[in-house]
């Protein structure tokens, strides 16, 4: 009879370069989660580019999905609701899982419930903390993202810092390339700078007036750049590891302040870290000293629920089929879709 | 069998339910729905297969393939019809078959005799094309197989066959009046009615009835649109490549 009660989530995530697939049980047990990457081929253009990024989902996305199904050992006739990222996220890209994804659950005559790729993002601390439930806060910093968010409850959010104008992950991923370490910037740099001084070059942390849980890194990465400039004009050789570290401290810096700045206005109790560039190894170590010395549990997913994956989405999908969500055959992919937004 | 075809090659979405025996014979469309509007693909493709469903009490289950424009076309347009053609294949287990988009516009004139040529838009200065013919007046011979070539270019292949053209697609908005005053001046030209000047499923379906009965299936799994381009960013690479190649 238990058996019978089982929640079973296939989930679709392609909103930038992963193809995945995955079955959750209940929200809470990942069954499978199976993800086909694109980073080598983007890697040749440095950065992504999303008609080649579309092409390869169409490409890869039966594979993933039969994968995730053969490796959790159900059939689609045993799953209960298919959930898939409808935004934010490349418009092209987004719009191959949503196709498919529709189609699936049309033909299995099952409920199709469209997630947010944030949400997916925060609900991956479910999967390994059987214990954390809302309300916390939540920091996701990603490629995309930079968002200080207030988590309610399943599904509820309040936004209370955005970023301004880069995402930190876009930071990494500029200065890496400034300073030849090429793509993906964020575990390239996250490598380089634990040979570095983190205080050897004073970058600014900036803090954006009347909006203190906002962020905004477009001053810091020209800061970065106009440094390594003035080395060359000056003929000098600039050290690599210093500029990732400091640089790296100095975006670790302001995500802190301003998540504690919260933490004690709000007066929370959980802070889960969430995003890819939630497995930055000096990021976490700050935010996990930071959250002790003020009394807060601290959560973060492994590396492998950071970076985009469809278990995540799963869970998400999970607690938004049981909220009563259900997405419509016209569902469309929402490129610049808002936290908490339908 | 009963093929459930799909179009979102261009500007028009379509959707039809073609019966038949394999290979087309007695062939036989049940539905057919077919928007040309400006809500994306996305927004009413699976509505309208939906639509179609439900006034046809059509089992989906009962299905024998799934048959679909597979390029050229929009790209994005192409994913959404190839995704959702993936979609249902996988979930109801039934191979694809994929349509070159240019040869189910050409079946929209089964039957006119000379050479048919779809031409759409392809921007960049070029047409998506190709020229068949219909031997015996029935049977869909390519006689140049779908390509990105300029109007231009196409003029000159065409002039060389000598023969009566009929030309349709959305390129002829687009192109009509050079072709009729310049490229194609003096050639005996045709230009397809409303009712069969644009993608339509029914074509794609019957088509495929056939191309079923021909082997020409692929599995869910493994189709993939024919774009007939590379992406722009593989383009741009290759030029700054062999530029490099020649400054060195």
């Amino acid at each position: 009879m238990n058996q019978e009660k089982d929640v079973l989530i296939l989930a679709i995530e392609s909103s930038c370069d992963e193809t995945a697939a995955a079955v959750v049980k209940n929200g809470r047990e990942v069954c499978s989660n199976v993800i086909s990457s694109q980073i080598a081929l983007h890697t040749l253009y440095g950065g992504v580019v999303p008609e080649i990024a579309s092409r390869k989902h169409i490409e890869k996305i039966n594979q993933v999905i039969c994968a995730a199904l053969d490796e959790a050992g159900v059939t689609l006739a045993d799953i209960t609701a298919i959930g898939v990222t409808y935004g934010p996220g490349l418009v092209g890209a987004l719009l191959v899982g949503v196709a498919e994804a529709k189609a699936i659950a049309y033909a299995a005559k099952k409920p199709l419930v469209g997630v947010h790729h944030i949400e997916g993002h925060i609900a991956a601390n479910f999967i390994e903390h059987k214990e954390l439930e809302p309300p916390f806060f939540s920091l996701v910093v990603s490629g995309g993202h930079t968002h200080l968010v207030r988590v309610k409850d399943y599904g509820k959010f309040d936004i209370i810092g955005r970023t301004r104008d880069d995402a930190a992950g876009e930071a990494f991923d500029k200065v890496a390339r400034a300073i030849g370490l090429g793509y993906p910037g964020g575990p390239k740099i996250d490598k380089v700078a634990k040979e570095g001084n983190p205080d050897a070059i004073a970058f600014p942390r900036a803090h954006v007036e009347d909006a203190p849980y906002d962020f905004s890194f477009s001053g810091l990465k020209s800061a970065v750049l106009n440094y390594i400039n003035g080395c060359r004009m000056k003929g000098e050789e600039y050290c690599q590891a210093d500029v990732a570290a400091s640089f790296q401290k100095a975006v670790t810096d302001v995500l802190v302040a301003n998540a504690m700045h919260a933490v004690e206005e709000y007066q929370v109790d959980k802070f889960a870290l969430a995003g890819g560039v939630a497995s930055n190894s000096a990021l976490r170590k700050a935010m996990k000293e930071a959250c002790e010395e003020r009394g807060v549990k601290f959560y973060y997913p492994s590396p492998v629920y950071c970076t985009d994956n469809a278990a995540m989405i799963g869970v998400a999908a999970y607690y938004e089929y049981l909220n009563g969500t259900r997405s419509g055959w016209d569902l469309n992919a929402v490129p610049n879709l808002k936290l908490g937004e339908r | 069998m009963r093929v459930l075809a799909l179009d979102s090659s261009g500007l028009v979405a379509s959707v039809a339910v073609v019966e038949g025996k394999e290979g087309n014979a007695d062939a036989c469309t049940i539905a057919e729905y077919t928007v040309n509007y400006k809500k994306t693909h996305s927004q009413t493709l699976l509505p309208m297969l939906d639509e179609v469903a439900k006034m046809t009490d059509l089992d989906l289950a009962s299905i024998d393939a799934v048959a679909v424009a597979a390029g050229p076309g929009s790209f994005t347009g192409l994913r959404i019809g190839s995704a959702t053609a993936k979609g249902l294949g996988l979930a109801l287990e039934k191979p694809l078959i994929p349509v070159p988009t240019l040869e189910g516009l050409a079946y929209n004139l089964c039957g006119v005799g000379g050479l048919v040529c779809p031409i759409m838009d392809a921007r960049r200065g070029q047409v998506y094309t190709g020229i068949y013919r219909f031997q015996d007046g029935e049977h869909l011979t390519v006689v140049e197989d779908q390509m990105a070539v300029s109007i231009e270019e196409l003029g000159e292949k065409l002039k060389a066959y000598k023969e009566e053209v009929t030309f349709l697609g959305d390129g002829v908005p687009v192109f009509r009046e050079v072709l009729e005053t310049q490229i194609m001046k003096g050639e005996k030209i045709r230009f397809a009615p409303a009712n069969m000047n644009r993608q339509r499923a029914a074509s794609v379906g019957a088509l495929g009835l056939i191309y079923y009965k021909e082997g020409k299936t692929q599995t869910a799994e493994e189709h993939k649109p024919d774009y007939l381009r590379v992406s722009q960013a593989e383009r741009e690479r290759k030029e700054r490549m062999e530029h490099d190649t020649v400054s060195m």
